[in-house]
Parts: C-alpha cells; sequence; structure tokens
C-alpha cells in the first residue's frame, strides 16, 4: 500500500457550483484531518500544475462540480500529469455528465428512465420556439421536468406543470447551457443512492430520501440547513429499495464509473423506479446525501475518503 | 452495511433548529445569486459586480509603518476597550473631513460606527417597529435595504431621474403613506453619486426634500459615502449642512481611506444620538479602539486629502472607460447612467431580458455585474443591472463590457424566441 504522503483535494473550479464544491471540498479536507491524513485544499486555477509538478502528490481528490470538474476535463489533466486521483476516468465523466448521453446508455441497458427529449437553443429559434413548443407538448404531456443537460445542483432546472410556464423554463434551463433536456415529470418519492467501491466492486449505499419542505429540491432546498428533510433508508418497500440499489450499480457499471457515484431516482406511485441521472462528483457538504448514507450504514466518511486515496495511489495514474 | 441490509428508515434533519428561528430570518437562504457572486471573485472573470474601493492606490508601505508605529506608542489603547461614541480625538479628526463638504459640526454630535453600515443597523433598530414605514430611493443601497428587511420594515421606494429624488415623488409617497394611516419614520437616500444608480440629487431639490420631510415629520438619513468622490468641480453640499435638527448624516472612510478598518460615522441631532450610543452599547458594546485610531493616526500623519485626489482620478478614467465601452459595444435597448463621481453605472436592459435570469450566462462568458433585484424592497428591478468601475483596469473594463454586450445580444434573442423574461413584462 502507498503511504499517503501529500493530498491534494481539488475543490472550487469556475461553474456555478463553485461555492458548493468549495464547501465540500472543506468537509473532505476536514475528514481527511480527523482520519489522521493532513491534505490541502487547491483550487484548479492558473498555479495548479506548478503545484502538482512542484510537489506531486500522493493522490489527488476532486470534488469539483460542474463543468471542468465533471464533465472530464481537469481528470484527463490529471491524467496527462500522472497523478493519482479518485474518483471515473475522463472518458467515464464525458459520458456521465451529458445527461441524455447517460440516459440513453442506461435506456439501453434495461434501466427505466423517463420519456424526454434534448433539444439546443437554435433548434427553438431556427424552427420557431411556439412550434417546438407545442410538439413537445403533445409528444410528452404535462407535467414536465426542465434541466440544462450538462450541470447540477438543479442550477436552470425546473418543473413545468403549465404549458404556458414552459418558455420561462427554457428561459431559466439556457442561462445555464445552451441545450435543454425536457423530461416528463415523475412524481413520486425522490432518493438519492450512492455507489461506493472500496476495491470489492460496486455497492449501493442506503438510498436517501429527499422530502423539500416547500417549491421543490431547488438550490436553496440543497443547501440551506434544514430546509429540507431526509430519510435514512428512504421509507420505501423492500423491493423497491432493492430496486433503486440496483440501478444505481447498474448505471455505475454501464457508464464505466469508478470508486463512487451518486444515482438520483424518483419511485412512482407503482413503485417503478426511474434513472434521472447520476453525479461523478457527488456533493460532499454538510447537507449532501452521499456522506450522510455513508455514516447511515456505518462507514466513517473520513476513513472512506482515506481509503478511495490509497485504492488511487495503489492504482496510480 | 449495504442496501440489503436495511436499518428502519430515519430522519435526519440536518438543522434541528429549523422550526425555531425567528420569522425574519426566513429569508435567510442560500441562493444562486450567492453561489455565482463566488465565481465572480476568481481572476478570470471581468467583476463589475463589487463596489470595493481600489485600495491597491494607497500608500501601503507608509500605512503599513505608521499601524506598527501606532501599536508601539500606544497600543495600551489601541488594543483595549474604548467609549460606544467612539474616541475623541478621531471625532475631531471628523470634523475636518465634513468640513470639506461644508459640514459644520461639533465632534459631541458624533457617534463612531463599524462602517456606515452599523448606523444604518443601529438608526432602523432605534426607529422601525415590524410594518413601520421606510421612504428609499428607487433604486436603494442594497445594504440599507438589508438592515431594514432584518428589523421587517416595509420600505415605499420614490422615484428617481437623472437629477436624483424627484421632489413630487417624495411628497406622493409621503401622503400615500399618511393616508394608508401610517407615518413614514425616514427618508433613506444617498444623494451623491447614488449606489447603485450613479446619479446626484440636484442642489435645487435638496432644501425643497427637507421642507416637504419637515412639514411631514419625516427624519432624513443622509448617507454619504462618495461625496468626495466627485470628478467636477467641488463638493456637493450636502443636506446635513442646512438642516442639523431633521438630519441624520452617515459618512465612512471606507472609500476615502479604506474598507478594511471599518470605521464609519453618524452625525445626528443629540436626542437621537443618544440613543445611538445607547444601542451601540448593546449592539457592540464599543467599535474597535485600534481601527479608531488607526484612522486617527492616518488623518494625522497622511497626505489623506492628496489621496482622495489619486482615488478620483483613477475612479475618473475608469469612468470614462465605461461609459466609453457602452456607447460602442452595447447593443440597441440599453440605456445606462453618466456618473458624474463614485462607482457605479446604473444599465437599463432591453425591454424584456432580465439581469438576474442572464446572470448564469455572463459569468460563463467571464463578466460579473449585480442584477438591479438587489436594489428594490420588493425584489423587482430585474431590468437593471449596477456596473462597478473601481477594481478592473481601463482595458479590462473595455473586455468586459465586450463581454457583457455580447450576454445582451444573447438575450435579445431568446427573448425573441420565447418572450419577455418573468418579471421584465
Amino acid at each position: 500500500m502507498n503511504e499517503l504522503d501529500r493530498v491534494v483535494v481539488l475543490a472550487g473550479g469556475l461553474s456555478a457550483e463553485r461555492e458548493v464544491s468549495l464547501r465540500s471540498g472543506e468537509r473532505v479536507r476536514d475528514a481527511l484531518a480527523e482520519a489522521g491524513i493532513d491534505a490541502t485544499v487547491a483550487d484548479a486555477d492558473a498555479d495548479l500544475l506548478t503545484q502538482l509538478h512542484a510537489d506531486p502528490p500522493s493522490a489527488v481528490f476532486p470534488v469539483i462540480h460542474g463543468a471542468s470538474g465533471e464533465d472530464g476535463a481537469i481528470r484527463e489533466v490529471l491524467g496527462l500529469l500522472g497523478t493519482p486521483y479518485v474518483g471515473s476516468q475522463a472518458s467515464a465523466c464525458q459520458m456521465a455528465f451529458d445527461k441524455p448521453v447517460a440516459k440513453a446508455l442506461v435506456s439501453a441497458a434495461g434501466l427505466t428512465t423517463p420519456q424526454s427529449v434534448t433539444l439546443p437553443r437554435e433548434t427553438f429559434h431556427d424552427l420557431g420556439a411556439t412550434a417546438v413548443i407545442d410538439l413537445i407538448i403533445a409528444r410528452l404531456g404535462l407535467p414536465l421536468y426542465v434541466k440544462p443537460s450538462r450541470g447540477g445542483s438543479a442550477l436552470g432546472a425546473g418543473p413545468v406543470r403549465d404549458g404556458a410556464e414552459l418558455p420561462a423554463a427554457l428561459l431559466s434551463c439556457f442561462a445555464y447551457g445552451d441545450i435543454a433536456l425536457i423530461e416528463r415529470f415523475i412524481p413520486g418519492t425522490e432518493v438519492a443512492v450512492g455507489v461506493i467501491d472500496l476495491g470489492a466492486g460496486p455497492q449501493a449505499l442506503p438510498a436517501v430520501e429527499i422530502v423539500p419542505s416547500d417549491d421543490g429540491y431547488d438550490y436553496a432546498a440543497r443547501y440551506t440547513a434544514g430546509k429540507t428533510e431526509f430519510y435514512v433508508p428512504a421509507r420505501l418497500p423492500a423491493g423497491a429499495a432493492a430496486e433503486v440499489a440496483r440501478i444505481a450499480v447498474a448505471a455505475h457499471s454501464v457508464l464505466g464509473l469508478r470508486d463512487l457515484s451518486r444515482t438520483d431516482l424518483i419511485v412512482d406511485e407503482q413503485g417503478t423506479a426511474f434513472f434521472l441521472e447520476v453525479n461523478v462528483s457527488p456533493g460532499m457538504t454538510e447537507t449532501s446525501t452521499l456522506p450522510m448514507a455513508l455514516e447511515a450504514s456505518g462507514h466513517s466518511f473520513g476513513t472512506t475518503c482515506v481509503r478511495l486515496l490509497e485504492l488511487a495511489a495503489d492504482r496510480g495514474a | 452495511m449495504t442496501a440489503d441490509e436495511q436499518p428502519a428508515s430515519q430522519l435526519q434533519r440536518i438543522d434541528p433548529y429549523v422550526g425555531q428561528y425567528a420569522e425574519r430570518a426566513v429569508g435567510m437562504v442560500a441562493s444562486e445569486i450567492r453561489a455565482l457572486f463566488a465565481v465572480a471573485a476568481r481572476p478570470e472573470i471581468v467583476s463589475l459586480a463589487g463596489g470595493s474601493p481600489y485600495v491597491t492606490a494607497l500608500p501601503l508601505d507608509a500605512v503599513g509603518e505608521m499601524i506598527g508605529q501606532l501599536v508601539a506608542d500606544r497600543g495600551d489603547t489601541a488594543l483595549q476597550y474604548c467609549t460606544a461614541q467612539g474616541d475623541a480625538g478621531l471625532r475631531e479628526r471628523i470634523c475636518d473631513v465634513m468640513a470639506l463638504e461644508q459640514i459644520r459640526a461639533h465632534p459631541d454630535e458624533i457617534v463612531v460606527t463599524v462602517g456606515s453600515q452599523q448606523a444604518l443597523d443601529l438608526l432602523t433598530r432605534i426607529f422601525i417597529d415590524p410594518g413601520d414605514v421606510i421612504l428609499a430611493e428607487a433604486p436603494s443601497y442594497v445594504g440599507a435595504l438589508g438592515a431594514f428587511a432584518s428589523y421587517q420594515a416595509h420600505v415605499v421606494h420614490v422615484a428617481m431621474d437623472d437629477d436624483g429624488l424627484i421632489p413630487e415623488a417624495v411628497e406622493e409617497a409621503v401622503e400615500r403613506t399618511a393616508a394608508a394611516g401610517r407615518r413614514a419614520k425616514f427618508l433613506y437616500t444617498v444623494p451623491n453619486f447614488h449606489n447603485p444608480a450613479g446619479v446626484t440629487l440636484a442642489a435645487e431639490r435638496r432644501n425643497r426634500i427637507l421642507d416637504i420631510c419637515h412639514r411631514a415629520g419625516v427624519l432624513v438619513v443622509e448617507d454619504n459615502p462618495y461625496g468626495l468622490l466627485g470628478f467636477d468641480g467641488e463638493p456637493m453640499r450636502p443636506m446635513r449642512a442646512d438642516d442639523d435638527e431633521g438630519v441624520v448624516y452617515l459618512g465612512t472612510f471606507s472609500k476615502t481611506f479604506s474598507a478594511g478598518v471599518r470605521v464609519g460615522w453618524a452625525v445626528a441631532p443629540p436626542a437621537i444620538k443618544d440613543k445611538l450610543i445607547l444601542a451601540a452599547e448593546s449592539a457592540v458594546l464599543c467599535h474597535s479602539a485600534f481601527s479608531q485610531l488607526t484612522v486617527r493616526e492616518y488623518l494625522a500623519t497622511q497626505p489623506w486629502q492628496e489621496q482622495i485626489k489619486t482615488f478620483r482620478e483613477i475612479y475618473r478614467e475608469r469612468r470614462d472607460a465605461t461609459l466609453d465601452a457602452l456607447a460602442s459595444l452595447m447593443p440597441p435597448g440599453c440605456r445606462w447612467t453618466r456618473p458624474r463621481g463614485g462607482l457605479f453605472v446604473w444599465l437599463t436592459l432591453p425591454e424584456g431580458v432580465h439581469a438576474k435570469a442572464m446572470l448564469p450566462r455572463a459569468i460563463s462568458s467571464r463578466v460579473a455585474y449585480v442584477p438591479g433585484t438587489g436594489f428594490y424592497a420588493d425584489g423587482s428591478g430585474g431590468q437593471y443591472a449596477r456596473l462597478c468601475y473601481s477594481l478592473p483596469s481601463p482595458d479590462r473594463i473595455r473586455e468586459g463590457i465586450r463581454r457583457l454586450a455580447s450576454v445582451i445580444e444573447t438575450e435579445i434573442q431568446l427573448r425573441d424566441d420565447f418572450g419577455p423574461a418573468p418579471g421584465t413584462r
């Protein structure tokens, strides 16, 4: 086993999720400190490569959310440097971070995901937004859920209950990216299932049920302590609990992910579990579900982070 | 343990006190806008957001030496408690500063505060019960609105034009408030180089507004952080120079010396001053003696008036760069104010374009501004953006405005495709 002489937690970045990432980074660093590992937090900025060259780390723990953190770009650079890192490789991230691509891949593997369409803003412009919107509603019905094809933390995402709300929802979505994923909204129990691989293959953690207090699981609900209630494990029938675990592990495997991931799902009233999206760099803040599930299942958050770093260091670049 | 071995479900409350907060804390939640501003701090972003003074222009070595000497010579005072009213020597110096703007005040009329923000907080604390009315410009300073909201004030915005507050609008707001069976407790105004609007209250309007407020028994709170940062001619005569009974005057060293020392002040009629001192005692016991003596020493030993001229010239150059870039780059439908001092330009976006909705795209394009919604108590003002030119160099300002123009052009296309953004109709 390699010694973890120097550990870098990579946090920040330039996406709209920078603040969340910085909070995740601090939490991982603190958890590592409690487990006896002295880590430094570094941003993905112009000084990063100089730092990594000057004092190569035993391993890097990337917790940059959103673009560059989850689209594989930073991991590609870490690969070029020969720096070991925790988490999925760049090629897998590229597929997982693009929600329509991930949906297509898991769907082809037999998993259920809400019916959807993916459209760039230029299409609305070129063909006429009203006509395209009418087609979407005629095809998918209502309610809908609109989100940017890439990104997280529900930024630019929201439900559409009435057709008249769809243009505004698309405007919000296009503020965060040029391609919209428009899904049928599935009412039901929202759960997040972490998957962790500590050397014995990917294992699902207990599902975390998310119950926002009022306006849905939006940005404020995600990052304001107390605005959302979480049940661990989720209050699901045994069959549904097993099914969401199976889907999370299957998505992790189908997309070729490594070490850890978090899959978001909805279980409808009939007990059908729908894959929504997967996160290759799940939130690690005090309101994030993956650390919650780890602790609830008897894993120490800090010890788990150390183990993931050890595996990365052993694996090498 | 894995999902196959599930224990009983447990409710996880991240905040066990969630049901115990005061009503005024309900709105204190994480926000997307705050998250976006976290990105704006990165050097890749041209930030026209901020509002911070360009302290890099200070003689930092000399200030550092001065502070070292202060601690060596008078550390026993600088590192000790002091009175809630503030250091007497500093208050004398503050009178010298205000004399530049024709205010004649006695040191005993002054209460030193933690920036003028604390003065706003204390004034609101001693005057406002939940639901009481405060008149404020439309738009108004976001920090003041935050203080007013924390005491659950009802803010009635009053219209401005290029010459600042419109006296007839003040009168109408006073009358409308009275007709509703209420009385406005005070009028809050930033008359010089307004934050965020960049306009200045015309001299001939000042006494008219004082007269309207005097007749209605409405106190005037005159907040003047930028008065010495005018680009043309002599400083405008503050309202406090003509009325020492109906005006509470707020000043600060944040823009003329250092925002980091957090030293501001209030000049108030005796009864109000006494309550401010008591309120300050209960809030902070006393303000930092170290900060106060630092400012006092700065005023006594450094060429502070020359430094203000330096700031003025830097901001004038950056204002010019901003206005030139706006004129040459902004798409049709945009309008903006032309400040004669201070730090801010107020940009009106084309119809149907919402500044808050546009911000994520702007950040992705690596330019930041403050959406107008923060400057209205009811969250309206989406068609406006505040641009601050104090920190970026003229070249960076031009690049930032080039990026912003491109973002606005995309928003115009989105508006044409999807209709006006909500909140702009």
